[in-house]
Formats: structure tokens, C-alpha cells, sequence
């Protein structure tokens, strides 16, 4: 029985949620997913392990309310249960395939936006654990949206904090932070860790690019099996079709080919799909474009 | 007088049928499989049987069929099949036992698929004498996989005794029975559902949503999990798409995809929760028994459904039944035509396939006639969405985090003929081996390596 052992707000919408998987919580590592589903004809929903507890065996997800699907799943309580929890998924970040010593010669930034801060967090903590320091930008609309900063700060360098109004940290863009701690303040890394909204990781890629910087983004596309079934998150880097379940779902950010993962993205969600289901279906219930914001947005 | 001609089996009718997911072929009554089983000769020597990948003893059934004991035929298939009813449905019997019958040298071959699934469907409702207690050996199997290789291999050996666990990547076990092969050809809970519930009844455990190879890895499985041995069914999973322009459209998806959003998710039913999209003009590139299934299923959505194959209908590797089902249904059939690029309207969506059609020249590696393009052929296919149902390869996730087991350049497990690895201890059967296949041959190959496992842990006592 996969049951939810702790529930707490992280926002409004967003959950967090510290689930008993046993099988998951033994082998997972930072960057890996997991598949939640709830109820017999419910939809596989992937979503980031965000933090694990080997001896409990429970694993961390932290999910954002959109949809029909996760609106379920915001109902859950302590002792409840998810109908399955499989894991891990896809390739842990490579971050863990260096040696400590590796690491510490490495200035590494961190990018997070909106509930991309979650899966941000375990590669912090992880980095933390092996004495590798690391700074983060966290980015959000506002700061009624902002997630996971006392964690952060209790585990980075530096936490710089920007908001699109300006309620907390700076008012502007991650880009914005990134660039004037790059062109301003002298600051200089090796390698840059982007997770957030597509086009978020589109524009911190591209200014990367620009400043030189090797990054590696997350890709959270819509996705059923998980395991190379289906194809349906496949991806363009550099110029060769990916799945992101198994090849990612990291990848070289510089390679991405961002706006055609963005325009799959709103396969179950722009109107006209909406019209087209409407018509084939006669109703459209909604919870289908979740999964690929659930994560990520 | 023996009859030239087979006793037909009751359909729906095509109009009827294109409306719903039920199953398109009703089968035979208790009279006329009776009547067809009297059309076997029960010959000495029996062909079809060497025809059988799991040589059911073939005469033998259909001798009690005719006499009318239905409860001996089960357990004459039950020695040789843990999964009657499904084969019954779905192998491709005119290239194997029906292939093989004396009687299609001068009419039709004894209908041995519709006897085997008569004796199948009627036994689930018979009080059959349960099997003999199995006593235990206290040997531990584990099985990858809970497809058709899987259950065969599972279930043999819970027959010889052992104690045996089958790990399911998927939240529901069956693998492509479940996922891929469709509700109107292969009914889920009257059919696959029974045919699990009676390889558990053997004392056979199902632990779903456990990947091999990240879940848990077979080493881990050996050395904490005191597995003495293990078998990998995992099948040929990942699908293959062409590489032409605007493949990655919105609207262009693997059979794959397609077919276990429909299937395993229920996708469409009125209380899932899984979108499925269909367009109003598909294609669907392929000739498979995949493509007919995503073909039907999606004229059944309500779309106009085209049939997209390079070669020819001789060609057409999908079982008889299916193609002849299929034209009944109204799906087109664009044989000999092969397509060149996808074309996408300005929000990225499939609006059209640009194909060229193709002439047939000398034959192949695979005994095939080799599709070459005719010049100046092309045309623009009118569709709003494609489904590439091109076949599939075995997932490399098992093979690359198991050391000492090795794979061919295919991605495909490398096994001798009792499917033992080139890893102590592992053995392996079905598509992971041969790359996609059929469900027969798969159980074929589980029950093969059951008994080389079974050689294998005696002798190791």
C-alpha cells in the first residue's frame, strides 16, 4: 500500500506529500521521477521525486492542484493511498556520477521556477550532503508562490530570490538575476541546473548559451507508461528524438529544441484539441494537461 | 460425407460492430463446435501439432470436443496452454496448426483456433476438477514480465512446485494483452482477466508497478531477494517511428500510445481520467496486427481510418481475420504506398501526409518482395492525424543494469534455444529475445525455459 504518511501546503495549490514506497525510496537518486495514479480508471501522472528517506522508505513528491487529477489528489490525507507509485524513473542527474572531489572544483547554479523548485531540492541537498557548496536562483509570480526557500537557504550558498511583481526579492525574471550576477557582481559558473516551465528553461538556456555556460535542463513532457512505452514524450536534442523517460529526463540544455516540446505540450490542452475532444467525446472534463504541469509550472 | 467447408463462426455484423468495442467474433456454441470437431480426421501423425509452438495435443482435444466432453478437452489444452482462451483468439492460426491440417490440401483446415477457444470459454463456466495439490521444493523463480511468456513461464513452474513471483512494470498485469491487443479482440475481464486469475490460482504472485532495472535490478533480485532463478519476459516495448519530416507534429503518435491509452487506461470511457485524442481522418502506417488494432479502434472513435503499408495485401503481415475484419469494417487500404513527410498547419498540428506509391521488385532479405518507389507518384493523404504502427523493439533498461547479460545489436536478449542467458542463472523468452512477435511463440518460449529451469535447479540440489 502506497500510503501518504505526511501532507502539508507548500502554497495554496501546491502540495507536498511524503508517501511509503519502499521499492522507490531504496533506488532512487536526485533527478530521478515516479508515476503516481489514484483510482482504478485513474491517469498515471509523473511527477520528480523531490526528496527520499531510505530507512523510512517513504519518497517526497510535491505537486501543484491543476487539473481534475491532481485536485484528487489534494483531497488525500495522512493514512490514505496512491492506486500505484512506480519508480524510480529515467537517468539520476548526472550530478551523482562525479566524485566529490569532482564537484568541489565546480561552480555550480541552480535555476528554479515555481514548483520546479521541488525538484530543484534534492540535487541542493544532495550536493550539501557531499560538502559541495552551490548558490540558487528561485523564481515565482509572486511571493504567495514561492516554495522550498527556507529549505534552500539552510542548504546553498546563496538563495537569490526574484518575483515577477516584486513582493519578494527582486521584481523581475530568474534571466534577469542570472544575468547580473554573471555581467554585475563578477560572478562566475561552470555549469548552470535549470527546472522550471519550459519557457523559463527556453530563455535561461538561451542566455547561458550566451554567457557560456553549460546547462542542463529537466523535461517534464506529457507522458503515459514511463518506461520507452508509448513515445509520447518525445523530444528534439540536437537534432535526434529523444523519450524523456529513459534518455532524460535531464538533457543539454543548448540542444533542446524547446519550442517544438512546448507546442506537444499543448496537445491535450489548446482549444482545438479541446474542440476536438468536445466533439469525439461530447464533454471535456479537463485533467488531461495537467501531468505536464503538475511538476513543473 | 465429410464436409469441404468449415462450420462458420457467428460475427457481429460489420455495421453493428463499427459502433463498439465488443468483441467482433461470438464464437462457436456447444452444436456447431460439436459439428466442426466431427470434420477432424484424427490423423496418426499429426501436422498440426507440430505447428503448435506449445504442441497442444491437438487430435486429442478435438476428439473429446466430439464426443462432447468439453470438461476433458480443457484439460487435455491445460497440459500444454495456460492461456487457451486467448490463443484462441488471437494466433495466427493459418500459418501454424490450421496451416499445417491435411484438410486444406482439399477444402478448408478443421477451424482449430474457434474449438480451442470454444473449449476455452465453456470450461470458465464448468466446475472442473481442480488440480492435484502442488507440492512446494522450496525454489524460488523470478519472472520479469506478466505477458504471455511471463504467465507461461510462471505458471509451469508453480506446476513443478516452485514459489514464483512475476514483477509488472504496469499498474495491471497482462503486458500487451492488457496495453495493446484491443476490448473487441481480446475481451480484458472475461478473457485475459480469468486466464490471470487461474495462473495465480496455482499459488503464482503478481507484484505490479515494479520496473526491473530501476525498481529493483536482477542482481538484487538473486542476491536480497534469495531468487534462485530468473526469467525475463519483458517483451519489445519501445516503438519504432520512421524519421520523416513532422513526426513530432501534434497529432502523430505510436500505436503504442495509442493503443494503451484506449486499453490499459480505459481512455475515452466515460469515468477515465486519460485523454484520448482521435482525429476525424486517420492514418495508419503499417501492416501489422498493431496497425489493424489502432486502425479499428479508431474507426470505432468515429473517425475515417486509412491503412497506409508499402507493400502489398499478400503482404500484409496482420493475421487473415484481421485484414478481412478490417475491410468489412470500411477501413481503406493504401496499399503499396509509403509515406514521405507529415504536414503540420501554423499551431503544429498534422494536417496532411505527403505519401508515393510503390512498386514491388525482387524479393528481399525476408523472402519479401522489396518495395521501390514509382516516380513522380506522390500525393498529399487529407488526415488530421497518424499513427505509426511500425513495430517495436525490446527496452534496453534490463540489459544495461544487469552485468554478464548481453544483447545482440537490436537490443534484443541474447539466449540459446532453452532460453538460458548469457548470465548464470538467467534465462529469457518471448519479444525481449526475437524482437516483436507473436503471443504464442512467446508462450512457446516461457515454457521452453521453465523446463530448463527447472532441469537446471534440480540438478542443483
Amino acid at each position: 500500500m502506497y500510503t501518504i504518511q505526511k501532507v502539508r501546503n507548500l502554497t495554496a495549490d501546491i502540495l507536498w506529500m511524503e508517501v511509503f514506497a519502499p521499492r522507490v525510496a531504496a533506488n532512487c537518486l536526485p533527478g530521478q521521477f515516479l508515476i503516481v495514479r489514484l483510482g482504478e480508471k485513474g491517469e498515471r501522472i509523473p511527477l520528480t521525486i523531490c526528496d527520499y528517506d531510505r530507512i523510512a522508505q517513504t519518497v517526497t513528491i510535491v505537486f501543484q492542484v491543476v487539473g481534475a487529477s491532481t485536485a484528487k489528489m489534494a483531497e488525500l490525507r495522512v493514512g490514505d493511498a496512491f492506486s500505484s507509485v512506480m519508480g524510480p524513473l529515467g537517468k539520476p542527474s548526472e550530478l551523482t556520477e562525479e566524485t566529490p572531489e569532482a564537484l568541489r572544483q565546480k561552480k555550480i547554479l541552480f535555476v528554479a521556477g515555481g514548483v520546479g523548485t521541488a525538484p530543484v531540492y534534492p540535487q541542493v541537498k544532495y550536493l550539501h550532503s557531499l560538502g559541495v557548496p552551490c548558490d540558487c536562483i528561485i523564481g515565482a509570480r509572486d511571493q504567495s508562490l514561492l516554495i522550498l526557500t527556507d529549505e534552500m537557504t539552510a542548504m546553498a550558498d546563496n538563495v537569490y530570490i526574484a518575483t515577477n511583481d516584486g513582493s519578494a526579492g527582486v521584481k523581475g525574471l530568474v534571466t534577469d538575476v542570472l544575468k547580473d550576477l554573471v555581467l554585475h557582481q563578477g560572478k562566475h559558473y561552470d555549469l548552470c541546473v535549470a527546472i522550471g516551465p519550459m519557457i523559463m528553461m527556453k530563455f535561461c538556456a538561451l542566455l547561458t548559451r550566451e554567457l557560456g555556460i553549460p546547462t542542463v535542463v529537466s523535461l517534464n513532457p506529457i507522458m503515459m507508461d514511463g518506461t520507452g512505452m508509448c513515445g509520447a514524450c518525445r523530444i528534439t536534442v540536437g537534432g535526434q528524438v529523444k523519450f524523456a523517460c529513459v534518455d532524460g529526463p535531464e538533457f543539454d540544455g543548448h540542444l533542446v529544441n524547446f519550442d517544438e516540446a512546448m507546442n506537444r505540450q499543448t496537445l491535450y490542452k489548446t482549444e482545438e484539441g479541446r474542440a476536438m475532444l468536445a466533439l469525439r467525446e461530447g464533454k471535456h472534463e479537463g485533467g488531461c494537461c495537467e501531468k505536464e504541469v503538475a511538476n513543473h509550472a | 460425407m465429410l464436409s469441404l467447408q468449415r462450420v462458420p463462426v457467428r460475427e457481429q455484423p460489420a455495421a453493428q460492430r463499427r459502433q463498439n468495442f465488443e468483441e467482433v467474433c461470438l464464437g462457436y456454441d456447444r452444436e456447431e463446435a460439436i459439428q466442426e470437431a466431427s470434420r477432424c480426421l484424427g490423423c496418426k501423425k499429426p501436422k498440426c501439432v507440430e505447428g503448435c509452438p506449445v504442441s497442444i495435443d491437438i487430435p486429442g482435444f478435438i476428439a473429446k470436443v466430439k464426443s462432447g466432453d468439453v470438461a476433458g478437452a480443457a484439460h487435455v489444452i491445460a497440459k500444454d496452454s495456460a492461456l487457451p482462451a486467448v490463443c484462441g483468439r488471437v494466433c495466427p492460426q493459418e500459418s501454424q496448426c490450421e496451416g499445417l491440417c491435411v484438410l486444406s490440401n482439399k477444402g478448408d483446415s478443421v477451424s482449430i483456433g474457434k474449438l480451442e477457444r470454444f473449449v476455452a470459454d465453456s470450461a470458465r463456466e464448468l466446475p472442473l476438477n481442480q488440480a492435484a495439490p502442488i507440492t512446494k521444493n522450496g525454489k524460488r523463480v523470478a519472472v520479469v514480465g506478466s505477458g504471455p511468456a511471463g504467465l507461461t513461464c510462471a505458471g509451469e513452474l508453480a506446476r513443478k512446485g516452485y514459489e514464483v513471483k512475476i514483477f509488472e512494470a504496469l499498474h495491471e498485469a497482462g503486458g500487451v494483452l492488457v496495453y495493446g491487443i484491443p476490448e473487441f479482440r481480446l475481451p480484458k475481464e472475461n478473457v485475459v482477466a480469468k486466464e490471470i486469475e487461474g495462473v495465480k490460482r496455482l499459488g503464482v504472485e503478481i507484484e505490479t508497478d515494479t520496473v526491473v532495472g530501476r525498481s529493483v535490478t536482477i542482481d538484487e533480485l538473486m542476491r536480497n531477494e534469495h531468487f534462485d532463478a530468473v526469467f525475463i519476459g519483458s517483451g519489445a516495448g519501445l516503438p519504432k517511428f520512421m524519421g520523416i519530416l513532422g513526426e513530432n507534429a501534434n497529432g502523430v503518435f505510436s500505436a503504442n500510445e495509442y493503443l494503451t491509452r484506449a486499453n490499459l487506461m480505459r481512455a475515452g470511457q466515460p469515468d477515465a481520467d486519460t485523454p484520448l485524442h482521435t482525429g476525424r481522418r486517420v492514418a495508419v502506417v503499417g501492416g501489422g496486427n498493431v496497425a489493424m488494432d489502432a486502425a479499428r479502434t479508431a474507426l470505432r472513435k468515429g473517425a475515417e481510418v486509412y491503412i497506409v503499408y508499402r507493400r502489398g495485401e499478400k503482404e500484409l503481415p496482420a493475421r487473415v481475420e484481421e485484414v478481412h475484419h478490417a475491410m468489412q469494417e470500411g477501413i481503406h487500404f493504401e496499399l503499396l504506398t509509403n509515406p514521405t513527410a507529415i504536414l503540420t498547419n501554423e499551431k503544429g498540428w498534422v494536417s496532411g501526409m505527403t505519401c508515393v506509391r510503390m512498386g514491388l521488385g525482387e524479393p528481399d532479405e525476408s523472402g519479401r518482395r522489396k518495395p521501390v518507389e514509382v516516380k513522380g507518384s506522390d500525393f498529399t493523404l487529407e488526415v488530421d492525424m497518424v499513427i505509426m504502427a511500425l513495430g517495436t523493439t525490446p527496452n534496453p533498461l534490463i540489459a544495461s543494469t544487469t552485468p554478464g547479460l548481453n544483447t545482440n545489436k537490436w537490443n534484443c536478449l541474447i539466449a540459446d534455444d532453452n532460453g538460458q542467458t548469457t548470465k548464470l542463472g538467467v534465462w529469457a523468452g518471448g519479444d525481449a529475445v526475437t524482437g516483436a512477435a507473436t503471443v504464442i511463440l512467446a508462450m512457446g518460449a516461457g515454457k521452453t525455459a521453465a523446463q530448463s529451469i527447472d532441469d537446471a535447479l534440480s540438478k542443483r540440489q
